[in-house]
């Protein structure tokens, strides 16, 4: 069976627990991201009151060694509290809280790439850069082979798909349905969901965020993805091409806009943004999925809606470019453009800081500038 | 399905028809007790007339030994005596569960309840106000005994992407330890987190910080309430150390320990003292570190998962593989509390902070250790 045993648990024995009173007490879940860049991990502790505010959770530790994050011998690592939302699994009071993760000398560990996000950010609070990313996902049975598809087979070619409805068309609605509700219990910025190309694919968007909420709440809400798949016994992927041959792969379209592109005449700031990341192709190439590329390899093909990894390019309406200008930016003279170049399993933090160092802080060249010397 | 046992398809529903019953002013009690095996607990209920405010409000009790290894037929009478009430998750307010020691006939202490010579331990040092946290781990089984949700017949991927994972295929068995969470928080355990382990439906939670006594009877209350919560849902949680051979994380119960002189201004010189005393009674704490006098730990302590060999005493800052661990937090504050990393999953909780509070605070080389205290292997 394509569901997980866990999933098949009696849910009215669970909710006579869940409907417990618990006093005072709340439980806070530590959320932070592991030694893939990708993965992610949770755990909990009980608080004696409500958190009201992020200052108020205190700082955690874990073993790294068991996350591939550090050497049994010297496995310490803190977590630091960096973004709290509601807990849509276990309700009010409780708190789910995003933590950064440094190492024993208190230096970020290898994957926590949100420290120099918010260093960046915080350059640029004037531009108000605000964020909208599009997070594409491919549900699995928990044998791997996607959701809804026939045993060792394949369903009819793409075309109904898209947006589609029926129980021919959409593989596991109810997933989508639950992670959109709980995002918006927890207080993730969600802006709307619909189905994708291939079957069982699905997306949903996040944004307009500014600055370095973008990356915390797009973790979270892959976060809250992850565990409502949990529930349901099925597993998400975030592979950018989970299935090879002709069918589409998973991206992370992020839109950008900064408060000058927002204003009249704002087109000409996005044409001249677009000319400097042209320049800087192979260093974004390498910001935009957690292996330096090597995962976008398998996906940006210019063949089903991609462009070549190996070339820029920028179209208005054009889903076949590294950049979509989109229409109506194009008659209204202003606005935002769509970056479709990230992964879907990128990490928010750093595509946000490179298109901020690239189209704000102008810079140039394959390296990115260490502000701090 | 295979793997959840039949009691926990009988209909709910059913169920709740009648636990929605009132009671009246009657009280179900439900009498928690350790048995003869040393890692077993029983349990049976009776009647109050009035909702007990305090443990004192609680009848002595007694049960029939000869059923639960700890007496022979024809003197099979044994006492319960009340000890620390909680609240009751499973029948909730005003039902109570209470924990107890068990007398023989004569009234001396039962061959597994440790509890009374760790009450005498912890009594005599109490101005130290020794804190313990413990790490209790435990594997979640299907009621065909393999690990909950694994392949039939079968192993899943290697170890690495399960400690603390999310998803269904890092996550076995997440309602569990929701239930579980819920359970302690209401019945008065002091539970301070929960995380998934390494092995793949092995799971951890920690109860503390609490004082000398006291964290012998929350632990093993948490325990009563995680097999009925298991019972609930018709699996099974082992405590045993190593539950699975080969390339697989074994089970232990990390004890961390502070007094009051470690957790002030300059302490981390007491808990080096502490741990040079330890060192010297290496033997002495494994044997007591399970219920069968080390050799339930020899399966599990290999040096090998995160563990330090069972034959070599070690410490250090930040280091999984040494008997004692001093956190980095510790070792950079210079104060705060150890963690001995050797108590196996099944241990009683009450020998051991008992072997650890006596070795830290009262052994010296004069001082013989008295009968109590050196307790026979099984």
């Amino acid at each position: 069976m394509a569901t997980s045993t866990s999933s098949k648990l009696s849910k009215a024995v669970k909710q006579h627990y869940m409907d417990l009173p618990q006093g005072d007490k709340v439980q806070a879940m530590y959320i932070w991201i592991d030694g893939s860049g990708e993965g992610l991990r949770c755990k909990t502790r009980t608080l004696d009151s409500e958190p009201k505010t992020i200052e108020e959770l205190p700082e955690w530790n874990f073993d790294g060694s068991s996350t591939y994050q550090s050497e049994g011998s010297n496995s310490d690592m803190f977590l630091i509290p960096a973004a709290m939302f509601r807990d849509p699994f276990r309700r009010d009071p409780n708190k789910l809280v995003l933590c950064e993760v440094l190492k024993y000398n208190r230096k970020p560990a290898e994957t926590n790439l949100r420290n120099t996000c918010k260093q960046i950010m915080s350059m640029v609070d004037n531009n108000h850069p605000w964020f909208g990313m599009e997070q594409e996902y491919t549900l699995l049975g928990t044998d791997g082979h996607p959701f809804g598809w026939p045993s060792n087979g394949f369903p009819g070619p793409q075309g109904p798909y898209y947006c589609g409805v029926g129980a021919d068309k959409a593989y596991g609605r109810d997933v989508v349905e639950a992670h959109y509700r709980a995002c918006l219990y927890a207080g993730v910025d969600i802006c709307g969901t619909n189905a994708e190309v291939m079957p069982a694919q699905w997306e949903f968007q996040v944004g307009p965020t500014e600055g370095i909420n973008m990356g915390d709440h797009l973790w979270i809400a892959r976060f809250i993805l992850h565990r409502v798949c949990e529930d349901f016994g099925v597993v998400v992927s975030f592979d950018p091409k989970p299935i090879t041959g002709n069918w589409n792969g998973a991206g992370c379209h992020t839109n950008f806009s900064t408060k000058e592109m927002r204003e009249d005449g704002g087109l000409k700031i996005i044409e001249e943004s677009i000319d400097r990341l042209a320049k800087r192709h192979q260093y974004h190439i390498r910001a935009y999925d957690p292996k330096g590329g090597l995962d976008n390899a398998r996906r940006l093909t210019g063949r089903h809606e991609t462009s070549s990894i190996d070339e820029f390019s920028a179209g208005v309406a054009n889903r076949g470019a590294s950049i979509r200008i989109p229409r109506a930016v194009g008659q209204d003279k202003k606005g935002y453009f769509e970056d479709r170049r990230p992964s879907a399993n990128c990490d928010p933090y750093i595509v946000t800081e490179a298109l901020v160092r690239t189209c704000l802080l102008k810079e140039e060249g394959e390296e990115p500038r260490d502000y701090r010397k | 399905m295979a793997s959840v046992s039949l009691s926990s398809r009988l209909n709910k529903a059913v169920r709740q028809q009648y636990m929605s019953l009132p009671q009246g002013e009657r009280v179900q009690v439900t009498y928690i007790w350790i048995d003869g095996s040393g890692e077993g607990l029983r349990n049976k209920t009776r009647t109050l007339d009035v909702e007990p405010q305090t443990i004192d409000d609680i009848p002595e009790w007694n049960f029939d030994g000869s059923s639960t290894y700890q007496a022979e037929g024809s003197n099979s009478d044994m006492y319960l005596v009340p000890v620390r009430m909680f609240r009751d998750p499973f029948t909730k307010d005003p039902n109570k569960l209470v924990l107890c020691e068990v007398l023989k006939y004569n009234r001396l202490p039962a061959e597994t309840n440790h509890r009374m010579s760790c009450n005498k331990v912890m009594e005599e040092i109490k101005e130290h106000i020794i804190w313990f946290g413990m790490e209790q781990e435990y594997t979640l089984l299907g009621i065909d005994g393999h690990p909950y949700s694994w392949p039939t017949n079968g192993f899943p991927r290697p170890q690495g992407p399960y400690y603390c994972g999310v998803g269904a295929d890092k996550c076995f068995g997440r309602d569990i330890v929701e239930c579980h969470y819920k359970a302690c928080l209401y019945a008065g355990v002091n539970i301070y987190g929960s995380n998934a382990e390494v092995m793949p439906s092995q799971w951890e939670y920690q109860v503390g910080p609490c004082e000398g006594i006291e964290m012998g009877d929350q632990l093993w209350v948490s325990r009563f309430l995680l097999h009925r919560v298991c019972e609930d849902f018709g699996v099974l949680a082992t405590l045993d150390p190593k539950p699975m051979t080969g390339n697989w994380n074994g089970a232990g119960c990390h004890t961390n320990v502070s007094t009051k002189q470690m957790r002030e201004e300059g302490g981390l010189e007491f808990i080096e003292q502490a741990i040079e005393k330890l060192g010297k009674r290496h033997k002495e704490h494994i044997r007591m570190y399970d219920p069968n006098g080390g050799k339930d730990n020899v399966r599990r302590l290999t040096g090998r998962h995160e563990t330090a060999s069972i034959n070599d005493f070690s410490a250090g800052v930040a280091n999984r593989a040494a008997s004692i661990r001093i956190p980095r937090q510790v070792g950079q504050e210079k104060k705060g509390y150890f963690e001995d990393r050797r108590p196996s999953a099944n241990c009683d909780p009450y020998a051991v902070t008992k072997v650890i509070a006596y070795t830290c605070l009262l052994h010296s080389e004069d001082r013989e250790e008295s009968e109590e205290e050196n307790i026979p292997a099984m």
